[in-house]
């Protein structure tokens, strides 16, 4: 048991290293992809990559994802894979959707954090309690929750107006807040087509029009949890049942509360990421309207290195490839090939530049292919656009595995007492 | 007599989950204001001629998944990806057989091969990454799940046809078709798939290999103690490689039946979600040969007597899927339960017999369970084997 330990002890300041290293850089590389954006829009005609329509598309949709994305980042930094996003959003959205029914957005809210808790409530009785593995549970979860939320919507929305068994009466929306004169000014902006100016004013035209309440609440809890894991002892005790149980429980923490908690703010997180997707995405509650958002949302997380600023940049790329597909543009889908072309040759250069020539061929040779994918044909299908978050997943699973650190103890049942 | 009490503990868990689910579905429908004894009687009725035939069929389909799912977890892998290998492996038997290259039953038999090379070649990726990159399985095959039902969705524009507003592949020619057996009487004209004679095929093979030949033996050895499995000279990359293949081979079987016995081409009709269903049918067998044939007759039975709900007593027919799900974790945690009280019967037993007077209260649960082959550079690993607590009794199946 000694091992885990020692472990433990040397990614503290490692981790806290990276910490303070990383923002700045990262917001650097936003930029400079902004910007290469911008100039492929200006090549490529491309208008719609940065409009602000599509941009507010592209938060729209990534807001779910990232609340997922938050939901998988609270359980696994506790040592708990959380397979069962998918599940606890169905319920989320369920819940969202009866209580807004019954007595408005707010009490829908409340609702879906109540159904999400209740989810994450049993998963976290079967994996902290019993110690069931973890991913058999996720599973058992989502088929309880699939059909769960169908019948019980069968049993609530039919006979409504509007509602029937497979889906509730449309839903008011959460206030939203329009800066109008400003964003007129911006949208007048945008329209010049100039080179990352008018650009960034779409950003902020997207921003400063119909902003759903719900989505400055998604970010800000992103920067809340951020705080609470990283900043506080209550967020290091977390983690560090997260990264070597036995040595936590050496320590007086209390295993099983933390990971029990997480796990019940998981749901409640993957339930908020439900009422979304009722309340601002769509008019409301349909069956099987998650789509598979809970997966995407630990593809994000996982993408974005279990960190919730990483978990971030991993949203906003999957929601942005989403947006855009929604938007039927078959120019910008094509263009965007240019886009991950030109980013993966320079990273390619940058990893041969820091001594990793084999890596850096491997991705260059991608970028090449994207390059020549582009050059060769005319548009993109469609569902090629809806893989991307798994193929992006997976390419970076399989090729920035060093870089990647999940949970030294995640996914392992830990049982009471065994740190002996 | 230790053989008795041995199956009547085996036989107490599923048959408890199965109680708990009914109970915790009557609550539901109660609260919900639904008619529980209509529930009850509709359910449990004996099923007609035609929905017996209706759940033997779908009770074979089953099978052919659980069996998937379980060659996975008797070595603690968790292939989550049988849905995507399914459905990979029956547009690509639909494809070849709808082409004919070959005439009539062999068109067939080519093309369940080439449905189960798909399958295997779909799982393998997960299993290359698994072992080269270290990549968890169950995240890549969640991965592989969403990118089989785009692809195959695009695929399906490409070479399909098109009929009024569905499109499909080609239909197979009438030669290759495989005739229904007409085993149940007075089924009006319903016939047990031909093909789900494969879930027979299956079922056996996946015995005889798991019982009675060296590679079942390192299979049953690599799930119960990599670490052990290791020592003894098992080369647990070539068995991941090996056991994901097999196990996206038979996923690539699930199709067969229907797509040589009903539907003829492949098509947005087709069923999804049996590779879920299947992982859970697995769970409840206790990746037993015989359990996972029970598992598959109940869920199958409940399904189809959960259709008529809705036309006889006004209830979702979702409320079979929920008590399904909660069988599934209830029996997982009976199981589990279960596992740590016979261990500990076993380590008290052990500890009696060993322990001089001066009995330490140590070496709780096994080893630390490190294996060499997996290193703190082989990056995410979720895998379900590495944690210390998971040590099992070689002597037990491997309940995941």
């Amino acid at each position: 048991m000694s091992v885990p330990v020692i472990e433990a002890d040397q990614s503290g300041p490692n981790t806290s290293a990276s910490t303070r290293g990383t923002p700045l850089r990262w917001m650097l590389i936003v930029a400079g992809v902004f910007a290469l954006v911008s100039l492929v829009r200006i090549l490529t005609g491309a208008d719609d990559l940065t409009s602000a329509g599509a941009l507010r598309a592209a938060i729209q949709a990534a807001v779910p994802i990232t609340l997922a994305g938050l939901g998988g980042l609270w359980s696994e930094r506790a040592g708990v894979v959380n397979i069962g996003l998918e599940g606890m959003m169905i319920m989320g959205a369920l819940g969202g959707a009866y209580f807004t029914v019954e007595h408005g957005v707010v009490a829908g809210i409340l609702g879906s954090i109540l159904f999400g808790a209740l989810t994450g409530t049993v998963h976290a009785v079967t994996t902290v309690i019993f110690g069931v593995d973890q991913i058999v549970s996720g599973v058992a979860i989502n088929i309880i929750s699939a059909g769960l939320a169908a019948f019980l919507a069968q049993a609530w929305f039919t006979g409504l107006e509007g509602g029937g068994p497979t889906q509730s009466p449309s839903l008011p929306r959460p206030p939203a807040i329009t800066i109008g004169p400003l964003n007129d000014a911006l949208n007048e902006l945008s329209a010049k087509g100039w080179f990352v100016i008018s650009d960034l004013a779409s950003l902020l035209a997207a921003l400063t029009r119909n902003l759903s309440l719900l989505t400055i609440l998604a970010f800000v809890l992103v920067g809340v949890s951020g705080w609470i894991l990283w900043r506080t002892a209550f967020g290091l005790r977390l983690r560090s049942v997260g990264e070597s149980p036995s040595a936590a429980e050496s320590l007086g923490v209390n295993v099983y509360f933390y990971k029990f908690f997480a796990v019940v703010m998981s749901g409640i997180f993957a339930g908020l990421g439900g009422v979304y997707l009722v309340l601002v995405s769509g008019p409301g509650y349909q069956n099987g309207l998650t789509g598979g958002l809970g997966y995407i949302g630990l593809a994000a997380m996982i993408f974005g290195n279990w960190r919730p600023g990483g978990l971030l940049i991993g949203a906003g790329l999957f929601g942005y490839t989403t947006a855009i597909r929604l938007r039927g543009g078959t120019i910008e889908l094509h263009a965007l090939l240019l886009v991950i072309a030109v980013v993966l040759i320079i990273l390619a250069l940058w990893q041969i530049y820091r001594g990793s020539v084999r890596r850096g061929l491997i991705t260059g040779g991608i970028g090449v292919v994207f390059g020549v994918w582009f050059a060769t044909t005319e548009s993109v299908p469609a569902e090629f656009t809806g893989m991307a978050p798994y193929l992006a997943t997976l390419f970076v699973l399989a090729f920035a595995a060093q870089k990647l650190r999940m949970p030294a103890a995640d996914g392992q049942v830990y049982r009471k007492g065994s740190a002996g | 007599m230790r053989v008795v009490q041995k199956l009547l503990l085996g036989l107490a868990a599923p048959v408890l989950a199965l109680l708990i689910a009914g109970a915790l579905a009557s609550i539901l429908l109660a609260a919900t204001g639904a008619d529980v004894g209509a529930f009850w009687e509709t359910l449990l009725k004996w099923p007609e001629p035609r929905n017996r035939v209706n759940i033997i069929n779908s009770a074979a389909i089953l099978y052919l998944s659980g069996v998937a799912a379980a060659v996975g977890f008797r070595m603690n892998l968790f292939n989550i990806g049988v849905e995507g290998q399914y459905r990979i492996g029956a547009f690509v038997a639909a494809v070849v057989a709808g082409q004919a290259f070959l005439p009539g039953a062999l068109n067939t038999v080519f093309a369940i091969l080439m449905a189960m090379v798909a399958g295997a070649l779909w799982a393998g990726i997960a299993a290359v990454l698994r072992v080269t990159r270290g990549v968890s399985e169950v995240i890549a095959t969640i991965m592989l799940n969403s990118i089989a039902g785009l692809l195959v969705g695009y695929l399906i524009k490409k070479v399909g046809v098109r009929t009024g507003n569905s499109i499909s592949t080609k239909e197979i020619p009438e030669s290759s078709w495989v005739s229904g057996i007409p085993a149940v009487p007075d089924a009006g004209g319903a016939e047990i798939y031909g093909l789900a004679l494969l879930a027979v095929v299956v079922g056996i093979a996946y015995y005889v290999v798991i019982t009675y030949t060296r590679f079942g033996f390192d299979v049953r050895a690599t799930g119960a103690s990599e670490s052990a499995a290791v020592a003894s000279g098992v080369n647990v990359k070539k068995m991941i490689i090996i056991s994901m293949l097999i196990s996206g081979a038979i996923a690539g079987l699930i199709g067969m039946p229907v797509l040589f016995g009903q539907a003829h081409n492949y098509g947005s009709s087709f069923q999804v979600g049996i590779g879920f269903s299947g992982i859970a049918v697995a769970l409840l067998g206790r990746n037993n040969p015989a359990g996972i044939a029970a598992g598959a007759l109940i869920f199958a039975f409940l399904s189809e007597q959960g259709n008529r709900l809705n036309i006889l007593v006004g209830i979702s027919p979702e409320i079979v899927s929920v008590t399904q799900g909660i069988i599934v974790l209830a029996v997982v945690i009976a199981y589990t339960l279960v596992r740590r009280y016979r261990r500990r019967l076993e380590q008290a037993a052990v500890a009696s017999q060993l322990a001089p007077p001066t009995a330490g209260t140590d070496g709780k649960d096994g080893g630390p369970g490190q294996d060499p082959g997996d290193g703190p550079g082989n990056g995410p690993d979720a895998g379900p084997g590495d944690g210390p607590d998971l040590a099992k009794s070689p002597r037990e199946e491997p309940v995941k």
